[in-house]
């Protein structure tokens, strides 16, 4: 089954071609109104007339979060605030976060790619489809919403939390499908068991859309042999416009419809672009996209393109499952959380040091955030109260920058390990 | 009336709940020949703070801020309990009925009496109180 065959199973060369005319009317775009391309553009020496063929795209400058995060909130929005009709908001390297604006057109497209990659996982107008991403200002929940509505499923709108009712809802409303992190699924059916109930005897659940995290070949394999469902793997990020890719019903890679998206894998080094099945960084120029235009924008997730072509007849490029991150990047409860981030709150509280150790962990199915701080001497008291106040008080300002719940817990100074150059900061010991 | 001479200066030391940290403290008070008269470990989720009345308290201070260890003073007062059923009671009662809050406190039996360190909120109040309704405090100079 697919939503659009036509352009779905396009031959490759026409794809191509169509790459290419997206690809070069977007930068004379850029180029002629966007005061921030136009001097990248000037200054790589690199004018639209320039690319004559797909493969030119190279010529072009990369973009990075730290662009994004420069020109905050709105600065390299090309759509004027009654054009857009929606943002949302992820997290930044530092303080301030990434906002990403959507005009009506970029909606439409982003729920049209998830309405191609829903349909290729196998599910339609008889599908219930129960969304237990976070839905607000992270893209995952309302992203999927839209999408699941567009192929004429039924969406339960559970979001996330609240994982008995999640699991009464599931059963008593027939959910067919759900959309949540591989971690909160397992978490789900741990937490289905201690209820008496079975999801795979107990509920019609037989898909599961899982991503916002990174996960194994034998996490996939877990959970489709206890929960007896088809585990799929999905794929994006809010820059992106949020999630928008996933497998087909083969399993065999991540599409990337290639009329919205233009993928290269390049050599985080180097920036070089790498061959098919090699490993590198993805590198994404999203060819329609209004409000935000993002161009060789680099993720800093780590895949590599598929070889060959898949069984279900698409012809668009796939990538692999992400094995890694090319930054020290955490994703805690499918929260991109960045070390910098820790750091910079830290800063703003006189009464721990500027050392921190961060400890990620993995308890029943679900991730654990701990930040060790050192109690400067000034902010001691021999009150246990006044020292849990600080504690809770740390925590607390974590939890608000991170938008993930963090546990602080306080060491003495001097205590935690310092380090001269690159520092190792996080303790991960989720096995995934 | 003097109520500095009831003042006991306490050290309240910042230590982390694992093994080895009072060792490390304990080891650096024998290193230095300081003795300690009361002694007490509140802890709470990960870490714990060690209070204690020792005679050489500036000494003990250098000794384990050098160590890297956050120490702090602490002015707390000694109350003289009868070392017998009620003698708690006779103590408590006086602040409670005085609407003193105790923070915390611990207790040591000493050669002359048995003796309950406080930290109140309001230690000139206490010492006040306590004298009043006859009761007898420790002075500072004993832990000399």
């Amino acid at each position: 089954m697919y939503w659009d065959s036509k352009i779905e199973t396009m031959g490759g060369e026409d794809l191509k071609r169509l790459q290419y005319r997206l690809l070069k009317t977007l930068v004379y775009r850029l180029y002629s109104f966007s005061a921030f391309y136009h001097r990248r553009m000037e200054e790589a020496r690199v004018h639209p007339d320039d690319l004559k063929t797909l493969s030119d795209v190279t010529k072009l400058p990369f973009m990075f979060k730290r662009d994004l995060r420069d020109n905050y909130p709105d600065k390299l929005f090309m759509a004027t605030q009654e054009e857009l009709v929606r943002y949302h908001v992820s997290s930044g390297t530092t303080g301030k976060p990434t906002v990403v604006g959507y005009t009506a057109n970029d909606l439409e497209e982003w729920t049209v790619s998830l309405a191609r990659a829903l349909t290729s996982c196998g599910l339609g107008t008889k599908d219930v489809i129960q969304v237990s991403y976070g839905y607000g200002l992270f893209t995952g929940g309302l992203g999927l919403h839209y999408g699941a509505e567009r192929i004429g499923a039924t969406v339960i709108p559970t979001s996330v939390g609240g994982t008995e009712r999640q699991i009464e809802l599931m059963q008593d409303l027939g959910a067919t499908a759900i959309c949540c992190t591989p971690s909160y699924l397992l978490h789900m059916g741990e937490a289905a068991e201690k209820m008496g109930v079975s999801i795979k005897k107990d509920t019609k659940l037989k898909v599961g859309i899982l991503g916002a995290e990174p996960w194994t070949a034998e996490m996939r394999a877990r959970i489709q042999d206890w929960l007896g469902i088809k585990a799929f793997d999905i794929y994006g990020t809010s820059e992106l416009s949020g999630p928008l890719f996933t497998e087909c019903t083969e399993q065999n890679g991540i599409h990337i419809w290639g009329d919205f998206a233009y993928t290269e894998i390049v050599d985080p080094k180097t920036g070089e672009q790498v061959g098919d099945g090699e490993k590198g960084e993805l590198t994404m120029t999203i060819l329609k996209k209004e409000a935000l235009p993002i161009v060789r924008y680099r993720i800093g997730d780590i895949t590599e393109m598929a070889k060959g072509a898949c069984a279900c007849g698409r012809t668009h490029p796939r990538i692999t499952r992400i094995t890694g991150r090319v930054d020290d990047m955490l994703i805690i409860r499918g929260i991109n959380v960045f070390p910098s981030q820790i750091e910079h709150t830290l800063l703003g509280i006189p009464e721990v040091g500027q050392h921190f150790q961060i400890v990620v962990d993995r308890k029943h199915e679900l991730d654990t955030l701990l930040v060790r701080v050192e109690v400067k001497p000034e902010a001691f008291s021999d009150k246990i109260t006044d020292l849990m106040k600080l504690k809770e008080m740390v925590a607390h300002r974590l939890g608000a920058a991170l938008s993930v719940n963090a546990d602080v817990e306080l060491a003495e100074p001097g205590s935690l390990p310092r380090f001269e150059g690159k520092a190792k900061r996080v303790i991960d010991r989720r096995k995934m | 009336m003097e109520h500095e001479k009831f003042f006991i200066k306490q050290i309240s030391v910042f230590s982390e709940n694992r093994p080895g940290r009072l060792a490390a403290i304990a080891k650096a008070m024998e290193d230095e020949g300081i003795n300690i008269f009361a002694f007490s470990i509140a802890e709470a989720d990960g870490f714990g703070v060690v209070r204690a009345l020792v005679n050489h308290p500036d000494k003990a201070y250098r000794k384990l801020t050098g160590l890297g260890f956050v120490v702090s003073f602490t002015d707390v007062i000694g109350v003289k309990m009868r070392d017998e059923p009620g003698g708690l009671y006779e103590v408590a009662r006086i602040l409670g009925e005085a609407g003193i809050n105790i923070e915390y406190s611990y207790a040591y039996s000493g050669k002359e009496a048995a003796v309950l360190i406080l930290r109140v909120d309001n230690i000139r109040s206490a010492i006040e109180k306590i004298l009043a309704h006859g009761g007898s405090l420790m002075e500072a100079a004993a832990f000399r």
